[in-house]
Parts: C-alpha cells; structure tokens; sequence
C-alpha cells in the first residue's frame, strides 16, 4: 500500500490523531498592541451578511476583517526588514512543501510558569537533544509554554498579554538559541503560544527582535499565538501549516494542524 | 412647594412599562428661531429691525408696523407673573398623564406677554420671576419660568420633563480610559448618578487613572470595544434596558490631513471608531432606550456624543479626524431623529481642541477634560442640544455662522 494511502487509513481507524494548534478567531481575542502613534494591525471582526431573514433567507453568512498577523498565524520572511530581499518570501511564493513539517516540541513551560520572561537558550535546546535527538533539518521547533491556556482555561486577556509600564512580558528565545537552530540546525521556522515568535521583552535584546531578525534573514517561518502544544509528543508529530495565498503577503491567520500517531 | 428629589423607587417587574407620549411638537418654520436659541440654551425673541419692537409668539411680520425685517435677538430673562393657572384636565396625552400641570401668564420685561410653565416654588401672582426658553420631550423649544435664576429644575416635578438632569440616573460612559472619559464620569458621580457603567477597550492595555476610576462607588468597569459589533451587542443585552443616560466619547483622534500621512488606516480607524462606533451603539442600545423613555421618573432620556468644532469645517492639519466627526455629526442627527418619538434627547457636543496628549503640539487655548465634562453635565442639567464649549469652538461658531465660505478659506491657509 502507498504511504498516502496508508495515512489516510490510520486516519481513518484513529491510528493517527488529528491535533487542532490553532486559536478561534473572535473579537475578543487579544491582538498585536504597537505604540498608538504607529500603524496598527485590525484586530479580527466580524459582521453579519445574512442570517436566513430579510437580509438572505435561506442563508447565513459573515464578512470578516483583520490584519495578516491576528490569532494563530504565520509569519513569512518579507514581514522583517532582514528578509525583504529574499526569494520565495512572501506567502504566496513560498514552495508549498514547506507548508508540512516534523515537529520538535520543547517543553519550557515550568521555566515559563516562574518567570513570564523566560528565555530559552541554545544550552536549554542542546539538552533537549541529548534525550530526545537531534533537531532535524527542516523542523519546525514548536517552543512549549502552557501560555495559550491563559487564554484557553481562564480567558484572561490581561494574563495573556501580560502588559505592564515596561511593556510585555511574555517567555521566547534568546539571541544564541534563535542562531542556533538558524545556523546550526536549519529549522523551518520557530513556533510560539504567546502573541510574537519573540519574547515579550525582545525589544531590548541585540539585535531587538532576534527571531524576527534571524529567522525570517534565514528565509525560515514564524508561528504564533499556538494552542495544545502539550498534545504533542517532543518528536514524531508532522505539522500541516499553509497561510492563505495572499498576493505579496507577510503572513496570515491560518489553521495549523498536527499529525500525531498514537501510542 | 419644591419637592425634594428622591430616589426613584426600584421597578415594579410585573406592570406594563408606559410607552412615551410627547408634548404637542408641531411649529411653523419661524417659531422655530426660539427652538434654535433654546437648544443652545439662549433665549432669544422676535425683534424688528425697523421699529425695535420685541414680539412673541413668532409671526412672519412685526405686529407693530408690519416689517418683514425680523431678527432673534437675546433678551433679558426676566418678568411678572401675571396670573396663574392649573391644568386638570386634557385631552393631549402627554398632559394628561401629567397633570395637574401648573401654567402662568408672564409679562417680560422686554415686552411680550408670554403663556409660561410654572415651577412649583413660584408663588402666586403677582410675583417677580425668571424666565427661560427649554426644549420639551418633543424637543421644541417652550417658555418656563422659575423663581430665580438658580432654581433648580430637576427638583421640580414639571420643571424635571425638561431636564435630563444625571441626579439617580444610570449612566453609561463608553471610554473611561481618556482623560475626558475619566472627567466626565467625575462630573456625573457628583451630579449625583446613581449608577456609571465605564467601557474599557483592549482590557489587558492597563490605563493611568484606572485605579481611582474603580474607587468610585458608582462606577462598574466592564469591556467595551465599539469597534466590535458583537462586544457593543453583548453589552447592549446585558445592561441595555437600563441605560438612562449613554454617553458616547469613545473617539480615535491622530492629527494631519491628506498628503501629511501615507495610506488610509489611520483615516479607515477614526471612522471606525467616530462613525461606525456611533452606528453600533445606535443600533443597540437605541431601541432599548426608546422603548424607556416614558419609564417612570428614571426613564432613559439622553444620548450625549463627543463630536468637535471641526464637525462644521474641516480643519486641514487635523483633516481626516474632522472628516470622521463631520461624518458623526450627520448621524446624530439622525439619531436625534429617530429616539425624538420617545422624548430622549440627543445632545451633541462640538468642542475646539482637548488638552490631550493629540493635541500636545496645537498652541493654547485648549479645553480642558474637567472643563468640557461639566459643560456635558451642565447641558444635561439645561436641558440643551448643541453644546460648543470654550472660546475656541464659540469663536469658529461664530465666525462658520457668518459665513461658512470664509470661515473655509481661513482655515485654508
């Protein structure tokens, strides 16, 4: 039997599970905050066309609008200044098989539980590898948290965000961990829960910003806002994540899926 | 005698709520001169430019010499009670359901002679008084007179139909998180509201003056986003059949005008907010408020909404910010349109530039928060429609009335 075919009977028998990462879309959910003299990202609305009454009745429909970077969603190169130049860097022109990827899943959520600014290092990853393996090419590493159940158990806006007078305060990697997995492990792209593949933080580190500078300088991909990352095994899941195809864009909310056999 | 207000008793959940009835509202097009005085609390009369005589009620010529020459002019407000009257019974709804109803005959000091309603603390005639023009529920403008000046008239039973004074009403504030948010609320705690929703957007963005907000006593903080028609929905079932009074001063305000910034966001975020906002809460929480304007003594009675001086003129530095207000502007008339058939009043307030943080770089004078809340309380208080407080918005008011075409070409270079 293929192994197309094969999948699609695990699938079936419940061999494989199906793990949702993604956050609903909704109003409510908290979205990017810049300094309010800058360009602002829509958050996500939504209105209604029709519910089967005078306005269509026979059917219910939505307009919806928001920014290429709300809820669960990707980043692609040509959002930072870093990867503007490269080929294939906007959604629309990124090779499709990149869309699909194993996944190696750090658990750093006790770190991130005693301090909101933890910052993973290249030794905290290196360790990772000695139990679990080496990262392998073309990965997504998948940083675990427990951060979106801030927002999926309490629905905490404000423990989400995490915001006080010296801004965000939300955990992601250094500067040595993101050039590592960059450099040294040619990973596919940096997935977070919180709102930023960076920490909350980040702007202070040199360069500000470094998984935004060196992942998408790499032409590599960014996640966020992800959810059920603790569903995931450390190694073996398969991650289906392809963002919208919009025309030059720098990203776009999307459903990201994992593939997870079971034990 | 003047009855002391108390506060309204809680509502009897198994009888009917009235529906509101309005006062007799029809006036020819020149009666409405006293309307327009009155809805910006003046009180102005008839006076002919060729005999100086001062006449009411408002006819199309001078009763004196038959002058077409007509101009409204300020009077002094003061007169005679001449005689008094009380109505027991009436035909029309709304007195009917009122009475008894105290009428009187004043003669001013201008001239006229004029039928007044009666504050309860006038003696009987005759008996100096004071006089003053207030808009009805109807919102058409009738002569009131009250014992002095400072009478206050939401202590009065039928001196209360032309207030819609914030004393033990329920209050909503849209934004608390703006200076002129947090004045406002202020100004209402000490008018005595009994009750102030305050609406805060983006919750997790923690605000200066958010702690004092929640140690007033009145004040419930609960999110609001008028951007969001589903946040504006959820708020509107839950506390829109309460609402006595909305306050709408969410407002999105950046400064420049068309070359000066790139793209249209910013212009697309000030209609969201200024325009759209207004839209969704009218749609919202307006039915619920007209189905309460007759609902005891604490039924719903006013919308007040922040709209600018720039509302009338665009002000090119600051262009598509008064785009936005001159767009609101259009839809609260409408609103006024459509809540005038349940008496609430909908009052609009036109101020020159707030001293805040947008308007850091504009030179002085600049309204102040505290001083733009209590002309928003004060107006409530009055009983007044159109609200342009402070030298500047008075003086770009004047000048727009004399003529808009120049007052354009000021502004142009």
């Amino acid at each position: 039997m293929s192994i197309l075919l094969q999948l699609a009977k695990e699938l079936t028998l419940g061999k494989i599970k199906v793990v949702d990462l993604t956050q609903t879309l909704a109003p409510e959910f908290p979205s990017i905050s810049l300094p309010p003299e800058m360009g602002q990202a829509w958050p996500f609305r939504i209105e209604e066309v029709s519910r089967y009454d005078e306005r269509g009745p026979a059917w219910y429909w939505n307009n919806f609008s928001c920014g290429e970077h709300t809820g669960t969603h990707f980043d692609a190169p040509i959002h930072w200044i870093s990867g503007k130049d490269l080929p294939g860097n906007a959604v629309d022109s990124i090779p499709p098989e990149r869309f699909i990827g194993p996944a190696c899943v750090i658990d750093c959520s006790k770190e991130a539980a005693k301090d909101a600014d933890f910052l993973l290092t290249k030794e905290f990853i290196t360790t990772w590898e000695k139990k679990y393996g080496r990262i392998p090419p073309r990965a997504w590493v998948l940083m675990r948290t427990d951060w979106s159940k801030k927002w999926d158990e309490v629905r905490d806006p404000v423990q989400y965000q995490n915001y006080d007078e010296t801004g965000q305060h939300t955990p992601g990697p250094d500067v040595g961990a993101v050039r590592f997995l960059v450099e040294e492990r040619e990973v596919l792209g940096f997935g977070t829960e919180s709102i930023g593949t960076d920490a909350g933080q980040a702007s202070h580190l040199r360069p500000p910003y470094p998984c935004h500078y060196y992942m998408h300088g790499a032409g590599r991909y960014g996640l966020q806002c992800l959810t059920n990352l603790d569903l995931l095994p450390p190694v073996g899941a398969l991650v289906v994540a392809a963002p919208l195809k919009i025309r030059n864009g720098s990203g776009s909310p999307l459903r990201v899926i994992a593939l997870v056999e079971s034990q | 005698m003047t009855e002391e207000l108390t506060r309204p008793k809680k509502k009897n959940p198994i009888l009917r709520t009235r529906l509101p009835t309005l006062p007799p509202g029809a006036r020819s097009r020149v009666a409405l001169g006293l309307t327009a005085a009155a809805a910006e609390g003046r009180f102005a009369l008839q006076s002919c430019r060729d005999c100086g005589a001062i006449q009411y009620p408002p006819r199309e010529a001078c009763q004196e010499c038959l002058s077409l020459r007509l101009s409204w002019k300020k009077q002094t407000t003061t007169g005679e009670l001449l005689a008094q009257t009380v109505l027991h019974h009436s035909n029309d709804l709304f007195f009917r359901e009122r009475l008894p109803w105290r009428l009187g005959l004043v003669k001013l000091d201008c001239g006229p002679t004029v039928v007044a309603h009666l504050h309860s603390g006038i003696a009987d005639a005759p008996v100096r008084v004071h006089v003053s023009a207030r808009l009805d529920r109807a919102g058409q403008a009738v002569i009131v007179a009250t014992p002095d000046k400072e009478s206050t008239m939401a202590e009065d039973r039928q001196m209360r139909e032309f207030t819609c004074d914030p004393k033990f009403r329920k209050v909503l504030v849209t934004d608390g998180k703006s200076p002129l948010g947090q004045a406002l609320i202020n100004s209402l705690a000490k008018a005595g509201a009994d009750l102030i929703w305050v609406g805060h957007s983006e919750p997790w963005k923690k605000f200066p003056g958010f702690d004092e907000l929640k140690k007033i006593p009145q004040v419930t903080l609960i999110p609001l986003d008028v951007t969001d028609s589903k946040s504006v929905r959820e708020l509107a079932a839950e506390i829109g059949g309460k609402v006595d009074i909305l306050v709408n001063n969410a407002e999105f305000h950046r400064a420049f005008g068309i070359v000066n910034r790139a793209g249209v966001e910013t212009a697309r975020a000030e209609m969201d907010v200024n325009y759209f906002g207004l839209l969704r809460l009218a749609q919202e929480f307006g039915p619920a408020m007209r189905a309460r304007g007759a609902d005891g003594q604490a039924g719903a009675v006013a919308w007040v909404n922040l709209l600018s001086i720039y509302a009338l003129a665009n002000f090119p530095s600051h262009g598509t910010y008064s785009a936005s207000k001159a767009a609101a502007h259009s839809l609260a008339q409408c609103l006024r349109a459509e809540m005038r058939p349940a008496g609430v009043r909908v009052v609009n307030l036109f101020p020159g530039p707030i001293d805040d943080e947008w308007n850091q770089l504009l030179e002085p004078p600049k309204l102040s928060p505290e001083n733009l809340a209590r002309a928003a309380v004060n107006a409530l208080r009055d009983g007044i429609e159109d609200v342009y407080p402070g030298d500047v918005a008075q003086e770009w008011l004047e000048r727009w009335r004399d003529n808009p075409k120049a007052l354009e070409k000021e502004l142009s270079s």
